[in-house]
């Protein structure tokens, strides 16, 4: 009896170990990139990094600006697109349900959060690239409002979702239209929570690399016409990795200490917006 | 509300049908009917919730309607303000007249009605993201009216009416919920008041309340009743007895009597009223 | 009308009594009337940019499925030089990377997730959680940069010494030196897709009703007998949909697998032989598609791609669905 009691517990200390390897496999990893980054890229950080312009293959200085803008501009065009379809399909299905359609709308949004950003990108091409007849930065702000609108449509979808309807029937009883409920009522009371999904869908857009090889397509030039290939900071960091030169690679390094930081700056400000709004 | 929105302009009441009318007449009183419901059903699908209802709502007085859980007063008063069409699949029959003009004619806007007949609810429901002055003046900004005086003036005389002026007038900027519970309904009173009803349907206004609220609102009933008509449901008879002039007692979805309250109480007319009263279901 | 006697058969003739309401009947004035065609347009637009998506992928694909039909998923050459294209390969080398990733990440990410559930006390647990979380929003280009400069020449070591030491496996019988191949995409897989079911499974374990738990404890059981005997049959169909999201995740995944992948066009017999993954393929190779053809052919395998996501994430999101009720699906 005290035999097998002890086995028992020995399996119970073993699995308990085995669970905390896991975990810590998992932090070690994280702490591994976020420190690798840091150390490598936080350096060769400087003001001119930030402003100045490409300098040609294989020379050193010069700055990324080109592709800060480019990002920055790309995504902001995305987010005009992006925005209102979210949320406006979001408005539909969450305050004019109809069985069924509404369902049918958010499982797709769904599954395709889904979709390979490679195959996004194939999309925008084929959407816009081809009948324009080059690349531009406009078919790249296409590819990140495909991949933006799912997520703004689930996570307004679900700020809506929060919000009581008693709040809602106390406008309508007042005789206040329907529709100036939603914008009226609705959407202030959800508005942090809109935003937050917001601003997680602009920073996952922000990072995307894949969509960007055949629609904005890069440039390392100052563009800030929408129509022509621009330069974008995730592309700009695949194009110097892979490149064969060392002050590439630093740039590249510096780059991805940029994004992460815009990254994991949104995903702080975010958590600690929402957690402000649970404390009221 | 011109002519051209509402269906039927010209019913006169003595061409209703005679039950209503008898009931009117047997009323007397100088007062006159303000809403009147002429054989109301309302279904939820393939129940139905209530049974062919008629009854006549007098002007400056206020109608209680008691009755056990369940027996669809809480519907039916919904239907007074066309509010139980936020409820999918449900449907209607029969006439709900306000001032004579029906309700339910075709091309009249839920809008419109919901202006004239407003409503407080169970739980007090005050918009978190505004602050009392606005929460009072809500009916006014949402519909786009933004004159500052005519505002503050709302303002002042609806919270007054409410008898909360007092208690806010130096706080009007504060947020509507951080009012207690009490307060907060007497800020939903006001916010209804402030667009000026003809008739506040009240739903179990006070169940959510402790008893000083309770009684604080209770005298504002008695005051609010000069100035807009009121009916209001209760599950609490004795707040009932209390507070209304006339009383409807539902059960199952039909309405079984109608009177004066003094009456109804002392002398109900029907044995299942006298049960319910008595206390013995319910 | 007027002049008509008003009797209540007049009245129901004049106005009939049923009024049926739905949705639709509150929206009489003109506000709410454009408000919901709006609104109705922007859903389906939703659903439009859906199918225009896969419309546009077969009508890019188009020359290539005439050209080669079904024959493009089981042929093994690729040469643009003579117009043959085909992607059995690359399928093989997606498939291949995604489940080796999966084999890793299942235990870690379900035990990180039941230690995190069943043995951290509660106010530990966010603060362990939030940098698993962090890591799943890490965009995939800085796992690229990572694995490639720190990964890489730490996996060259490792292949090295397991071809010299255990070469005549067929596991380990490749080219050890390039670093880049299966087993590094394969790991970089791993680590990306890691917190991700890591968090879904957190989740649905939490779902487990305590007193369950508390049931078996209270018969003596051990702490990890309960969750082997309760909590996992329990929550089974979660974290099954959670491992499957991580496989969609990890098939789809481009810039990582791209950069660490191996980016060579054959069929694959070891561990350390580089290979394309469909993804990385169309990555490299589509600027250097000079041809209508050559562009067909990588849409078409994109197309392939697209089929197959799509058919793990339906399955994903159907698991998950039916006991979250979509709740969770912005975890990924």
């Amino acid at each position: 009896m005290n035999r097998h009691f002890r086995f028992r517990k020995f399996v119970e200390w073993a699995n308990w170990v085995g669970m905390l390897c896991c975990m810590s496999v998992s932090v070690f990893f994280l702490v591994a990139i976020l420190g690798y980054v840091l150390v490598h890229g936080a350096s060769y950080i400087d003001w001119e990094f930030l402003t100045a312009m490409p300098v040609p293959a294989g020379e050193t200085g010069g700055g990324i600006a080109n592709a800060l803008v480019g990002s920055f501009l790309v995504v902001m065009v995305a987010s005009l697109m992006a925005l209102p379809i979210g949320i406006g399909a979001a408005i539909f299905i969450n305050e004019f349900p109809s069985h069924g359609f509404g369902r049918t709308v958010r499982f797709l949004a769904e599954v395709l959060t889904g979709v390979p950003s490679i195959v996004v990108g194939l999309f925008a091409y084929a959407l816009v690239v081809v009948p324009s007849g080059g690349f531009s930065a406009f078919s790249g702000s296409v590819a990140y409002a495909f991949i933006m609108v799912p997520i703004i449509l689930i996570t307004a979808q679900e700020a809506l979702r929060l919000v009581p309807d008693s709040l809602r029937e106390a406008s309508l009883a007042l005789g206040i239209p329907k529709w100036r409920t939603i914008m009226g009522v609705v959407l202030p009371v959800s508005s942090r929570a809109l935003i937050t999904g917001a601003v997680l869908a602009i920073s996952r857009a922000l990072g995307e690399a894949a969509p960007m090889l055949f629609t904005a397509f890069g440039n390392s030039f100052w563009n800030v016409n929408l129509t022509k290939p621009i330069a974008t900071v995730p592309l700009l960091i695949y194009t110097y990795a892979t490149g064969p030169y060392d002050d590439w690679h630093q740039k590249a390094w510096a780059a991805s200490f940029v994004l992460l930081v815009v990254v994991l700056l949104t995903s702080v400000l975010t958590r600690a917006f929402l957690r402000g709004n649970s404390n009221e | 509300m011109s002519s051209e929105t509402y269906a039927m302009n010209d019913l006169k009441t003595r061409e209703l049908e005679a039950p209503v009318a008898t009931a009117i007449e047997a009323l007397g009183s100088d007062n006159g009917v303000r809403m009147r419901v002429d054989e109301l059903s309302v279904y939820y699908g393939k129940v139905q919730a209530v049974k062919q209802v008629s009854m006549a709502i007098r002007t400056h007085k206020v109608t209680a309607l008691i009755g056990p859980s369940g027996c669809g007063k809480s519907t039916f008063i919904r239907c007074l303000n066309r509010m139980h069409e936020l409820t999918p699949g449900a449907r209607v029959e029969g006439k709900v007249l306000l001032d004579e003009q029906d309700l339910y004619g075709t091309g009249v806007d839920p809008v419109d009605v919901r202006r004239r007949v407003g409503m407080v609810f169970q739980k007090p429901n005050p918009f978190p993201n505004m602050s009392v002055r606005d929460n009072v003046i809500a009916g006014f900004r949402l519909n786009g009216v933004r004159d500052r005086k005519t505002l503050d003036e709302v303002v002042e005389k609806s919270l007054r009416g409410a008898a909360l002026w007092d208690e806010v007038k130096d706080n009007l900027q504060k947020s509507g919920a951080s009012l207690s519970g009490g307060q907060q309904q007497r800020l939903c009173i006001a916010r209804a008041l402030a667009v000026n009803p003809e008739v506040l349907l009240m739903d179990e206004p006070c169940s959510a309340l402790d008893p000083i609220a309770t009684a604080k609102i209770e005298e504002l009933i008695h005051e609010l009743k000069e100035q807009v008509t009121i009916v209001i449901v209760t599950h609490n008879m004795q707040q009932a007895a209390r507070v209304s002039d006339f009383t409807a007692f539902f059960y199952l979805g039909e309405l079984v009597e109608f009177g004066e309250t003094g009456k109804l109480f002392t002398a109900p007319e029907k044995r299942q009223t006298e049960d319910y009263i008595t206390g013995r279901f319910g | 009308m007027a002049g008509d006697e008003v009797t209540l058969e007049t009245l129901n003739r004049a106005l009939p009594g049923v009024k049926p309401v739905s949705a639709r009947r509150q929206v009489v004035n003109l506000g709410d009337r454009l408000f919901y065609i709006v609104a109705k347009s922007l859903a389906l637009l939703v659903i439009v940019l859906a199918l225009l998506l896969v419309a546009d992928l077969c009508r890019g694909a188009s020359e290539a499925i005439r050209q080669f039909g079904l024959k493009f998923l089981v042929g093994t050459t690729w040469d643009p030089v003579t117009h043959q294209f085909s992607t059995l390969p690359t399928v093989i080398g997606t498939l291949v990377k995604g489940f080796i990733a999966l084999l890793l990440a299942v235990p870690v990410s379900i035990g990180s997730a039941i230690f995190l559930t069943f043995y951290t006390p509660r106010w530990l647990r966010p603060v362990i959680s939030y940098p698993i979380e962090l890591l799943a929003g890490i965009p995939s280009i800085i796992f690229g940069m990572w694995a490639l400069f720190a990964m890489v020449p730490v996996i060259r070591v490792i292949q090295i010494w397991l071809k010299a030491h255990f070469g005549w496996f067929f596991l380990f019988d490749g080219p050890a030196v390039y670093g880049v191949g299966v087993l590094s995409g394969s790991i970089i897989l791993f680590i990306m897709i890691t917190p991700i079911i890591t968090a879904i499974s957190k989740e649905i374990l939490l779902t487990v009703p305590r007193a369950q738990i508390e049931g078996m404890l209270a018969l003596g059981s051990t702490q990890w007998e309960a969750i082997w005997k309760v909590a996992l049959p329990f929550s089974r169909i979660g974290l099954f949909g959670a491992v499957i999201l991580g496989l969609g995740r990890a098939v789809g995944e481009t810039m990582a697998v791209t950069m660490v992948g191996g980016n060579s066009f054959a069929m694959i017999h070891s561990l350390f032989d580089p290979v394309h993954s469909m993804a990385s393929q169309i990555a490299s190779e589509f600027s250097e598609a000079t041809y209508s053809l050559y562009v067909s052919s990588l849409i078409y395998a994109g197309l392939v791609l697209f089929g197959i996501t799509i058919l793990i994430s339906l399955m994903a999101q159907f698991l998950i669905w039916r006991i979250s009720k979509g709740k969770l699906a912005l975890l990924d």
